[in-house]
């Protein structure tokens, strides 16, 4: 191995590192230092440590504790340094040494070497309801996700700076008015759920279908969402619209790989090999959706899961319950209406009354959907079936102009190419 | 942790409330402060007069005083009084404000403690 291989190496476990124990650190930080800058500080200077340590001594065989390590000794240093943190050093240090890790657990799903209702806690804090929407999204992205600003901000389709504004105006307020880091009260809990339902299935998004370069699926944050929604789920054993979430994140998980050719190319839901889902997921997702719509009390998530439900459950394409697909659309429409789902609801009814009608209801959200490429690349697929061609390129064209995610583009530029 | 609470809504809509309904809901208002005063959540605070006995005065960054009459800003809803609160933190704070029982809309804000 030359230097550059073994670095590169490095760079790639470490990142791979740092996505999985980033937020756990940061959460368990959060806690003993009350101070959201410095623990994410922290776990950058480790982070830096690590690259500056690995390539010459090798990668440690628990990189999540060596990490963790550091961050706690550099924290423990920082507070001897820092005057205005010098008296807390005695009350906090202690707390902070204390912080260990348990050995071999690095995976999502256990409770893991810390804390296992920190990243909860920080969560709720993030998602707390003296903070916008926008900075409790942005927050629980950068903080709990990891992710950068600029993917942060691509998420939101608004400038990076307008994104790092929030983030540090929602971190002063936290700070300044005290926003406690805490679970809520069982009196709380309901209403403080639905923001972080929202925020928990932009982040499994963000995962499933990521949008920022050479990782064109990263698993990871799914996996890490849906582990938070099943966390959420055991907290809130009653709450059918946190398991309609997790019954839909783990329906979109166990058909995760057949969605990607071993290449990273899309496989579009009809060319699927129905095969390689994972039917014992599936058959588990349903289950646990059974019992969310047995409480009486429907709400979006739960909508979408049957949705998927229906596809997942389907021997093929053709065979998909269409009439089933479109009539739940029609509910989730009227719980939430969105242009984003209208264009769904178009293509299933497509399929269930012709592309006509399909391509008719897709064009009624021209002005809403023109800047979102996949209005344009459903608008071309429509508009090939019935075939006007000339039509098709020009919409596939402007989706292609708008996309961002890789394996999307290399999509539309072999529809492109075909014909 | 302290924070400012300043209690604000619409005087045309207060003035339209009839007389009992206005002393019930000032009997209601004065036993929940009662009751949080004694706990020691409520540190101080007071009703204001009508924003119609507000003067302001404005200094501009070269000294000059102007004195005006009305508040510093003309809105419908209007500050008509504030409390000092002693709490744990902002989700106790909220906790208690919640208990103010007429219609308002309270601002809940840190006191800058040095």
């Amino acid at each position: 191995m030359t230097v550059e291989q073994r670095s590169a190496a490095v760079d790639e476990r470490l990142a791979t590192t740092v996505r999985e124990e980033r937020s756990r650190l940061v959460a368990a930080l959060v806690r003993v230092l009350r101070d959201w800058d410095i623990a994410e500080e922290l776990v950058q200077e480790a982070t830096v440590a690590a690259l500056e340590t690995w390539p010459r001594d090798g990668i440690p065989e628990n990189p999540g504790a060596w990490l963790l390590t550091t961050a706690r000794r550099r924290g423990i240093d920082r507070l001897r340094r820092d005057t205005r943190y010098r008296e807390r050093l005695a009350l906090i240090g202690a707390e902070l040494r204390n912080l260990t890790t348990s050995g071999s657990d690095t995976g999502p799903g256990t409770s893991g070497p810390l804390d296992a209702d920190d990243r909860l806690r920080l969560i709720f804090t993030c998602c707390h309801p003296a903070l916008s929407r926008e900075a409790q999204v942005a927050l629980t992205l950068r903080t709990i996700a990891g992710l950068e600003t600029p993917a942060v901000a691509r998420a939101f389709l608004v400038p990076e700076a307008t994104v790092a504004q929030r983030i540090v105006r929602a971190k002063r307020k936290i700070r300044d008015a005290r926003i406690p880091y805490r679970v809520p009260e069982p009196a709380e809990l309901p209403a403080r759920l639905a923001q972080v339902l929202t925020v928990l299935y932009l982040v499994f998004n963000e995962g499933y279908l990521a949008s920022d370069g050479e990782l064109t699926e990263r698993r990871e944050l799914s996996r890490d969402a849906e582990w938070l929604g099943s966390l959420l789920v055991r907290l809130m054993p009653d709450e059918p619209e946190a398991l309609g979430l997790l019954a839909l994140m783990r329906l979109h998980l166990a058909r995760a790989d057949a969605r990607f050719t071993s290449d990273g190319a899309i496989v579009l839901l009809q060319d699927q090999d129905r095969g390689r889902w994972d039917r014992v997921a599936i058959e588990d997702a349903t289950q646990l959706l059974e019992g969310a719509l047995r409480m009486q009390r429907p709400g979006p998530y739960q909508l979408q899961a049957a949705i998927i439900a229906c596809h997942a459950g389907a021997p093929s394409y053709a065979a998909t319950d269409w009439e089933e697909v479109v009539a739940l659309y029609d509910q989730l429409l009227s719980l939430q209406p969105s242009p984003v789902i209208a264009l769904n609801r178009a293509l299933a009814l497509a399929e269930l009354r012709g592309p006509e009608e399909g391509l008719a209801a897709v064009i009624g959200l021209e002005e809403r959907l023109d800047s979102y490429h996949l209005f344009h690349a459903a608008r071309g697929v429509l508009l090939r079936r019935v075939g006007r061609v000339g039509e098709a390129r020009r919409a596939e064209e402007r989706a292609l102009a708008l996309a961002t995610n890789p394996a999307e583009r290399r999509l539309l530029e072999e529809r492109l190419a075909a014909n | 942790m302290k924070y400012m609470v300043l209690i604000a809504g619409s005087e045309d809509d207060r003035a339209a409330i009839p007389e009992a309904d206005r002393m019930q809901a000032y009997a209601q208002i004065r036993t929940w402060w009662n009751e949080e005063s004694a706990a020691g959540r409520i540190v101080e605070g007071y009703e204001l007069q009508p924003t119609e006995t507000a003067t302001t005065v404005r200094r501009d960054p070269t000294g000059n005083l102007t004195v005006t009459d009305g508040p510093f800003v003309e809105a419908k809803e209007s500050v008509g009084g504030y409390a000092i609160i002693d709490v744990a933190d902002l989700d106790e704070a909220i906790a208690l404000v919640s208990g103010w029982p007429a219609e308002a809309t309270l601002e809940i804000r840190p006191v800058l403690e040095s």
